[in-house]
């Protein structure tokens, strides 16, 4: 089986609420895919389409070229971490992972495999209802690993991580990946995924805002900026505005400048005798082109029905239900 | 857009074949790794089978006679094993081989005793109950419950043959009086009886044949009669009932037998008679012959008897148990909902309808050995018990037994699968519950209470699921036995099967409405 999801121009209304608007993209193996968007973008749903939980009212979501339903021992092919309470609270985590694999016809000792792969312990033995929130991630992610399928899927998996836990889901989404695993992310907090994902689908009103490699997305959110240090904030920044440049404050003693070249912006500071430490060119982070891309979003005419808080709103509202 | 450079990974791990047998094995491993689950499923059997022991040991019987208390009589058992009444006053010869008896009956009178209307003062009225019987006999020997054939008169309900203790045939309608004889003939050729009837003595009806088991080659062949006891129902609606005494007294004439018959002439035999404590029988029946006339007064009856406990008795408290079934039932399935384990079922499961059936099997299975376990062991443990305490228990087949017993299991077992459906429908523990309570218990309790009139209770134990009680149910209802054929009393409107069969149509329909419900839905 080709290890791929395949998404193409999915749509989805819940009652009044459209939730996906021609959402495509795919998903290749061998690196870790980002789905990223705000609350209400579209990611949760997509997912649960993917995964043939949720029937979308138009487009067609393949996972190695075969609709999810179609597949016989699913968790051989596609292996999903969705919801972290998603567990009976009597029932311990061991027993939890046991019964996924007596559905797919696995034995106890894989159990025991992905138990130990995940570092969940002696917290298998316990019920689930003590659990804490890095604990169900891990119990999560076992159960996702439990096929050890070609293709994963996590939702959010870093919501309530410690730094501790964070660190090794990194390590392991990107070992994953090396393995030419096809490993879709989705995440709301662009700084969990900068150092993981190598590609990026940002999401925003159901449909795909951009699709594309995390070095290419920033390099274009820095397009041309230029940071300066200085302690003469506002002299720099009369000068810089009055020679035709747009400058924002970013901190203390950091402006961002745009519309300007560094060199020019040097030239022009040392002739105003305007005292600065240090003029880069600006490197934007993946929130700032994240944020850029979703302002853009929510500008373009082409809009959805729904205006973003709307959207948020109910679909935030569902997630709450669920 | 850029593409991924690494092989696509292979995993080395093997699946199963992804059949069926792997949907049952997860649904059974969530089920036994919870271990309420499986703790409220055995309770569900202890308390059926506690309840059950608590109800037979708390039941003492004794019987008076006269002012002597004895043990309570154990009624004799038939030919096929059921408990029968054979009480009736016999005026008969000795036939050996082939042969037959014709007589013509003229009269048919008799005295009820009712209610008493002064305290002490025996109130006794005259008429016939309705199958009080009085004709010809075939019968093997003096013993009581020998295999016997007879075509009668009856009180109402026309001409009848019968033969060893539950079969019945109808004849002809009509009462007998002066005005309108009837005549009654039985033929005996081998193994075979024949009856017949005729309004004049010159055009024969046949009524019907009987092969009595294990008819000797000499048999008594005469005249009979009896009257079972007048059932009067006190306290209204399904309320306590009392059997009164009543006799009936049939005057025969043109008696004509043919074939070998020895002896010099009739003998009389009161069948079945109770004996008072001073020896003198109790309530005797009598012959006044004159000139071929034959006056004859019985009471009793030839018929299968419903006195006593029946095995299924301490079953009552299987009413509690369905009740912790229906809630671990429907758990099973709203847990899913709870917290949203459904996905994850469903991600494992994609093919639904495979999914609700594999928990609907399991959920079937588990109850089904919980009603197998409290059933197997209250149904012997609690008729010995209840023997024990001088009650007697109407004895049936083992067969009977065993049916009790599976209908039981399955009883259980279908109301589970009900629960579960309405819980994947519902997707709310309580208003699953609260459904499959007001659907199986409700009516059950409200017929077998008497809260609603008979007439009320006996349709909702037709049409709700509650039908299924009946698979509980050991004494069938005899047509030719006046009885308190109630819910109250422990006889349903539909036969065991049946019930159990509309049950189980509520199931499959719910089942088939929650694999709809689930295809369509979002998860």
């Amino acid at each position: 089986m080709e290890a791929t999801i395949e998404v193409a121009g999915l749509r989805k209304r819940f009652g009044r609420v459209v939730a996906l608007d021609g959402m495509s993209f795919t998903v290749t193996p061998g690196r870790v895919t980002g789905l990223v968007g705000p609350g209400g973008a579209g990611k949760s749903t997509t997912m649960r389409v993917i995964l043939g939980l949720v029937a979308a009212d138009g487009g067609s979501a393949l996972v190695g070229g075969r609709p999810y339903r179609s597949l016989r021992n699913p968790l051989g092919h596609v292996g999903a971490s969705l919801e972290t309470g998603a567990l009976q609270p009597g029932r311990t985590g061991r027993d939890h992972l046991l019964w996924l694999a007596r559905s797919q016809g696995l034995t106890a000792g894989r159990v025991d495999e992905v138990v130990e792969l995940t570092g969940l312990g002696q917290a298998a033995r316990h019920r689930a209802g003590g659990y804490s929130l890095g604990v169900r991630q891990r119990l999560g992610v076992a159960a996702a690993l439990l096929g050890d399928p070609p293709v994963l899927m996590f939702d959010e998996p870093f919501d309530g991580l410690g730094p501790e836990d964070a660190g090794w889901l990194r390590g392991l989404l990107r070992s994953l990946a090396a393995e030419g695993r096809a490993v879709l992310v989705s995440g709301r907090l662009m700084g969990e995924l900068q150092d993981t994902a190598g590609h990026l689908v940002v999401a925003g009103h159901g449909r795909v805002v951009a699709d594309t490699g995390v070095a290419e997305l920033i390099a274009a959110a820095s397009g041309g900026r230029v940071a300066v240090r200085t302690t003469a904030r506002p002299e720099a920044m009369t000068a810089l505005a009055d020679a035709g440049a747009s400058v924002a404050v970013t901190g203390r003693d950091m402006l961002v400048v745009s519309g300007m070249a560094a060199e020019r912006v040097m030239a022009l500071l040392t002739a105003e005798a305007v005292p600065f430490s240090e003029v880069t060119a600006h490197r934007a982070t993946l929130e700032e082109a994240y944020m850029d891309l979703t302002r853009d979003a929510a500008g373009s005419g082409a809009g959805p029905a729904v205006s973003p808080e709307a959207a948020g709103g109910a679909a935030a509202g569902r997630e709450a239900a669920r | 857009m850029s593409t991924g450079t690494a092989t696509p990974y292979r995993s080395p791990l093997r699946t199963g074949r992804g059949g069926f047998t792997q949907q049952l094995r997860a649904e059974w491993t969530k089920f036994r790794t919870v271990r309420g689950w499986v703790l409220a499923t055995g309770a569900a059997a202890l308390v059926t089978v506690l309840l059950g022991l608590l109800l037979a040991a708390g039941d003492r019987s004794v019987c008076s006679n006269g002012p002597v208390e004895i043990p309570c009589p154990v009624p004799p058992t038939g030919p096929g094993g059921e408990a029968v009444e054979d009480d009736f006053y016999l005026v008969y010869r000795q036939l050996t081989g082939d042969g037959s008896i014709t007589v013509r009956v003229t009269s048919m009178t008799g005295q009820i005793r009712l209610p008493d209307e002064t305290p002490g003062v025996r109130n006794v009225a005259p008429g016939v109950v309705p199958w009080a019987k009085a004709g010809v006999i075939v019968k093997a020997s003096g013993e009581q419950v020998s295999p016997y054939a007879a075509v009668m008169v009856t009180g109402e309900h026309g001409v009848r043959m019968q033969h060893d203790f539950t079969h019945d045939t109808a004849g002809l309608p009509g009462k007998v009086s002066r005005e309108s004889p009837r005549w009654l003939r039985l033929t005996r050729t081998g193994d075979t009886l024949t009856g017949y009837e005729s309004a004049d003595g010159v055009r024969w009806t046949a009524v019907g044949t009987a092969r009595p088991a294990g008819l000797p080659d000499t048999v008594r062949i005469g005249m009979f009669a009896a009257s079972p006891g007048h059932l009067t129902a006190t306290g209204g609606f399904g309320g306590p009932s009392a059997m009164r005494f009543a006799e009936v007294t049939a005057v025969f004439d043109r008696v004509a037998l043919e074939g070998a018959v020895t002896g010099g002439g009739w003998d009389r035999h009161d069948v079945g008679v109770t004996l008072g404590p001073d020896g003198s029988p109790h309530h005797p029946g009598g012959l006044v012959e004159s000139g071929g006339t034959f006056t004859v007064t019985g009471v009793g009856d030839i018929a299968p008897s419903m006195e006593g406990a029946r095995i299924e008795t301490p079953l009552t408290g299987v009413v509690i148990g369905l009740i912790i079934v229906i809630v671990v039932a429907a758990t099973f399935a709203t847990a899913e909902y709870r917290r949203g384990m459904i996905r994850t079922t469903l991600l494992a499961g994609p093919r639904r309808g495979r999914v609700a059936a594999a928990k609907a099997v399991v959920i079937g299975a588990v109850a089904f050995a919980a009603g197998l376990a409290a059933a197997g062991i209250l149904v012997p443990l609690g008729a010995r018990i209840l023997r024990g305490g001088g009650t007697p228990v109407l004895p049936v087949s083992t067969l009977t037994e065993l049916r009790v017993i599976a209908g039981c299991a399955a009883l259980l077992a279908a109301t589970a699968v009900l629960a579960l459906a309405l819980g994947v429908l519902f997707r709310r523990g309580l208003a699953a519950v609260t459904a499959a309570i007001v659907m199986i218990v409700v009516p059950y309790v409200l017929a077998a209470t008497a809260v609603l009139p008979p007439g009320a209770g006996q349709w909702l134990l037709r049409l709700t699921p509650a039908a299924a009680f009946s698979a509980l149910q050991s004494i069938p209802r005899y047509p030719q036995v006046i009885g308190d054929y109630t819910p109250v009393a422990g006889y349903y409107p539909l036969a065991p099967w049946a019930g159990l069969a509309v049950l189980c149509g509520y199931a499959a329909l719910a089942l088939g409405l929650a694999v709809l419900a689930l295809r369509r839905r979002d998860a």
